[in-house]
């Protein structure tokens, strides 16, 4: 095994300039790829195509007018919302907002469609116009309709005057992937334009930007990020240095891991997500622990007075099989995420296990050539710390039943805490404080409407059959029962509709508001209604065009995910037990409240897998079942022991619950199998008892252990600061995961060595005897 | 050399100067006017149209409805549309009389309330039964409604067309301007593009199946329109188109809604 390792550092410095060239070429081929890479900025992307509750959406969509949008809430600043100079806002951002790309219908207060009958005239205009020379008489109009008709109040006027609103919908072509930051530029530009000429605060919420920030906030991620990111690693690399040179080649190592596989995702045609965004950062914290192990295994052998040469040959041979095995198993690891049900997980595993077996290749090829260009002082590193932690090794390894005791009551302690996390997946939350889609969204559930909107869509069962009274009276029951749940604040219902044209036909009389008495009186009322409405306002947003169905939407305030899906099997069991209506309910919301429970179910089986190729992966590197076994105990408490101290300390957690364990066993399994090939070699090649192994692999590679986990838990506390939620979810995780495993590398798992690996195999030993014990 | 370079010059400047001479709003008023001039004379007409509603996704569903036009003479058309499916609303009737200037004068017949309602709105944007066509697309189309501009000459199916914007006067219309393809020879309608406020391109009407009537006018049998931002798309398949059948102006009064049939 030495042999041959020793002959390839060999061999690599002897081709060193063919080498060289090869694997340039093979990177500026891939980096090529990057061309290919763009900003998939579509929530529906966290969806799989088989998603049940994406299709049962798409199955709507396809039915009624799309409810993608823009919404401008228009924020009074002082004063009330109905007020004439915020009437006149609204009546100009209305006009304006037709030459939004891609709109195909706005909805505002001024635009709305009043009826009024005169004899036998039914009288259909916009509610205002010209807003700034309104009569009283007028005033009293808009004060009133805007409070009191239900298709405004609550959606797109607040009742108390806090805020109203202009929305327009939008019907993307999806032919281009900037069409939403077209339309976002654009409707941000009207905003402005309307801000400059009216005293208004205008707040863009909607499907739009729920869209643009996740493409924002990838790129705010990979501007900040990414940079913050190397600015650690040049610091942590140098203090561990103390060259540099020393410092550059590891950049030099980096870089090119990243391009590599950013380039390979472009080739893979995958787009960015913040998910598959924060891959950059993930690599590069990956891959700098690589060339920190090989430079300062040389470096500590030229301070025993070795030539450069020779130390670098022989840290390539001493680190070549545990880099390979941790590049592995952690490329397995993220290669795990590809069972999760959200394809931007699939991108982000694949990606950053591209990453890591490129930054292996990179550091164990590139990183000796490149060292053997320029002369490096060895310094003095951290081998002070080499003492230290073989006395720790001492501490431990003498008091292991001690450490078992105390492993055993902490972990079940921390463990019992897991059920304190709630899962909640809102996803306005997803963006923190500092994106200005989540500002202004907060700022719309608390002044004019909820952002959770659900679609009921109810089917009559035959054609035209929406203008039954015994359908509509149902539609009627569902929607006084949504109006009456305190968590919802508005309810757009066609039953309103047909109980306003039955009045408004019937002199206004308020006695008339109720379901007309006879299907054909119905249908008559609605054909005059279509045929008064202007352009754009047509009633598919609530028909199927063979009016053999209608869409009831219910709009919810701010609440979890469990209280959402609670709320959302009561609307559905009053429809089923109350009106015969067996339908589910769908909308963006929804399927975001069920995303955490799909993936949690697909990444159940996704790490089962990554648990059993990883361990299988240790068992032939280490070829020893019981270690192999042994390992799995300090690998797979991390993660479940971060989850609890999650729950104590957070207790709510979105859909990166879901990955976390399978990214962080092949990140934290690193450290168990440096720890257990240093003690396999203690074992076999010196002979030495478990506990005098123990020792030894705390020697040798205690310091490395340290300086692995604060590299990586520097690099996940980077990604932790990301504005995207699932991100900083997952990347905390895996940093909590990997400060545990790195204490139980050094308390439980020598524990357990010295607990189960006793006298093994000794008597078979014929030459254990003429080994004697290191520690008298 | 020379000589190259100078007949691509003049080849250049005719070109520029033929553009700037067709593109011109006299033109298209013009062949606007000889439309209309051409269809004068066919005193009223009757046709069975039958309205297929189709969406992007293949779902579809029909109506059948009855079109009764009485030729106006100062003031524009006088139309008339009586719904015969679906049941829930057959017998309804819609009558509109066309202004020159003014909003239309629109009225519909609610048998089910047995009453006559007035629709005093200036909309006229709106779909039409749900579907792609609005009022304003099957409205009759008077000169007074549109600015024009001659565009192009262009051959469309084989036939020789002129290409001429419509730019409608009305603020309410739904549209920023209309491209019409018109045949020279019987200036007949063959295809409209019509763009939204924003100026996309929002749908396209086709006109089928032309057929000659008293030796002079010509009306279509099938027309298709698509909606480019939605997918959706209508039909409208006419039948037993008969002019000149004899019909008052009085068959064409508010009064008389409730008597028709």
């Amino acid at each position: 095994m030495s042999q041959k390792n020793s002959s390839y550092g060999e061999w690599i410095l002897k081709y060193r300039f063919l080498v060289l060239s090869l694997i340039t070429a093979v990177t500026l081929i891939a980096a090529t790829g990057a061309q290919f890479l763009y900003f998939d900025n579509d929530y529906r992307v966290f969806f799989g195509k088989e998603n049940p509750q994406l299709k049962a959406f798409e199955q709507i969509q396809q039915t009624y007018t799309k409810i993608d949008n823009v919404n401008f809430a228009v924020d009074p600043i002082s004063g009330k919302a109905n007020a004439p100079e915020v009437l006149a806002a609204v009546e100009e951002l209305t006009d304006i907002a037709w030459q939004l790309p891609f709109s195909i219908r706005v909805d505002s207060l001024s635009n709305y469609q009043h009826t009024e009958v005169e004899g036998d005239d039914l009288i259909v205009r916009d509610l205002y116009t010209d807003a700034m020379s309104m009569s009283a008489d007028e005033q009293a109009l808009v004060d009133n309709v805007s409070t009191t008709e239900p298709a405004l109040a609550g959606k797109i006027h607040d009742k108390q005057h806090r805020a109203t609103s202009v929305n327009a919908t939008i019907q993307m072509p999806g032919k281009n992937a900037d069409e939403v930051a077209i339309v976002a530029a654009a409707a941000r530009k009207m905003a402005a334009e309307i801000e400059a000429k009216h005293n208004v605060k205008i707040r863009l919420g909607g499907v739009i930007f729920l869209n643009n920030a996740f493409l924002e906030s990838s790129m705010l991620d990979m501007a900040t990020l990414v940079p913050a990111m190397y600015l650690v690693i040049l610091i942590v690399a140098y203090l561990l240095l103390r060259s540099i040179m020393a410092t550059f080649l590891v950049l030099l190592v980096v870089v090119p891991s990243i391009i590599v596989a950013m380039g390979a995702g472009g080739w893979m045609g995958i787009g960015l997500t913040p998910p598959s965004a924060s891959a950059p950062t993930i690599i590069t914290t990956l891959a700098v622990a690589d060339s920190i192990h090989l430079l300062v295994s040389m470096f500590n052998r030229m301070r025993a007075g070795h030539s450069q040469r020779d130390s670098l040959l022989y840290s390539i041979r001493i680190n070549g099989k545990p880099i390979f095995l941790t590049s592995l198993t952690t490329a397995l690891g993220f290669l795990s995420m590809n069972f999760s049900d959200s394809p931007p997980f699939h991108d982000l595993g694949n990606v950053t296990a591209i990453g890591v077996m490129a930054a292996w290749i990179f550091s164990i090829v590139l990183l000796p050539i490149l060292i053997s260009f320029v002369p490096l002082k060895s310094k003095a590193t951290l081998a002070n710390l080499d003492d230290k932690m073989g006395k720790l090794g001492v501490y431990v390894a003498s008091r292991y039943k001690s450490v078992l005791t105390a492993s055993v009551i902490i972990s079940v302690s921390v463990l019992s805490l897991i059920p304190l996390n709630e899962i909640n997946d809102d996803f306005v939350k997803y963006f923190d404080e500092s994106v200005q889609y989540r500002q202004d969204t907060d700022w719309i559930s608390h002044n004019l409407t909820g952002v959770n909107q659900v679609q009921f869509s109810l089917t009559a069962g035959e054609s035209n059959g929406v203008s039954d009274p015994v359908f509509i009276e149902k539609v009627s029951n569902f929607t006084a029962w949504a109006q009456n749940e305190p968590v919802v604040t508005h309810v757009q219902s066609i039953s309103d509709t047909y109980k306003r044209l039955n009045r408004d036909l019937n002199a206004g009389d308020p006695a008339f508001y109720k379901v007309p008495d006879s299907r054909e009186l119905a249908a008559q009322y609605l054909l005059l209604y279509e045929l008064s409405l202007p352009f754009g306002l047509d009633l598919n947003n609530q028909l199927d065009i063979s009016k053999s169905s209608t869409q009831v939407i219910v709009t919810i305030e701010d609440m979890t995910t469990n209280e959402l899906r609670a709320w959302i099997a009561r609307a559905e069991s009053y429809l089923a037990d109350e009106l015969e209506f067996n339908l589910t309910a769908v909308g963006p919301t929804v399927m975001f409240a069920y995303i955490s429970e799909r993936n949690i179910q697909s990444m159940l089986l996704g790490t089962l897998v990554a648990v059993l190729l990883i361990s299988g992966v240790i068992l032939i590197a280490l070829r020893d079942v019981r270690l192999g076994i042994i390992s799995l105990i300090p690998n797979l408490l991390p993660a479940a022991l971060a989850f609890g101290l999650w729950g104590l300390l957070v207790g709510q957690v979105n859909m990166a619950v879901a990955v976390v364990a399978g990214m962080a066993l092949g990140v934290v399994v690193d450290d168990s199998v440096h720890f257990l090939s240093k003690y396999q070699i203690a074992r076999r090649e010196l002979k030495l008892s478990a506990h005098d192994a123990v020792i030894s692999a705390f020697k040798g590679v205690g310091t490395a252990l340290v300086v692995t986990t604060l590299i990586l838990t520097a690099g996940f506390a980077i990604l932790a600061q990301s504005t995207f939620g699932v991100n900083s979810n997952m990347a905390m995780l895996t940093g909590i995961a990997l400060v545990i495993a790195l204490i139980a590398d050094m308390t439980l798992l020598p524990a357990l060595l010295i607990a189960l690996d006793k006298d093994k195999k000794e008597p078979v030993r014929v030459m254990a005897a003429k080994e004697a014990p290191q520690n008298a | 050399m020379k000589l190259a370079i100078a007949t691509m010059f003049v080849a250049i400047a005719s070109a520029v100067m033929t553009t700037a001479a067709f593109a011109s709003p006299e033109k298209g008023r013009e062949i606007a006017i000889e439309a209309d001039g051409r269809d004068k004379g066919f005193g009223d007409s009757t046709a069975q149209i039958t309205m297929i509603l189709m969406d992007k996704y293949g779902q579809s569903t029909e109506r059948a409805i009855r079109n009764r036009t009485f030729e106006g003479d100062k003031e524009g058309d006088k139309s008339l549309v009586i719904f015969d499916s679906p049941g829930d609303v057959r017998g309804t009737a819609f009558l509109s009389h066309t202004k020159k200037a003014d909003s239309d004068d629109q009225w519909l017949y609610l048998p089910a309330l047995k009453r006559v309602k007035r629709i005093a709105s200036s909309n006229k944007a709106g779909p039409f039964m749900g579907s792609e066509f609005s009022y304003e697309d099957i409205a009759s189309q008077e000169v007074e409604k549109y600015t024009y501009n001659y565009l192009r000459d262009e051959k469309l199916n084989g036939l020789d067309c002129f290409v001429v914007e419509y730019d409608p006067v009305d603020p309410k219309s739904g549209y920023k301007r209309q491209i019409v393809w018109m045949d020279k020879a019987e200036y007949r309608v063959h295809k409209i593009d019509f763009y939204d406020r924003k100026d996309a391109l929002l749908k396209t009407l086709t006109y089928e199946d032309y057929n000659q009537y008293l030796d002079k006018f010509w009306r279509s049998n099938r027309l298709v329109m698509i909606n480019h931002q939605t997918g959706k798309k209508t039909e409208l398949m006419f039948a037993d188109w008969k002019l000149q059948t004899g019909m008052t102006e009085r068959d064409f009064e508010k009064s008389a809604l409730k008597r028709t049939r």
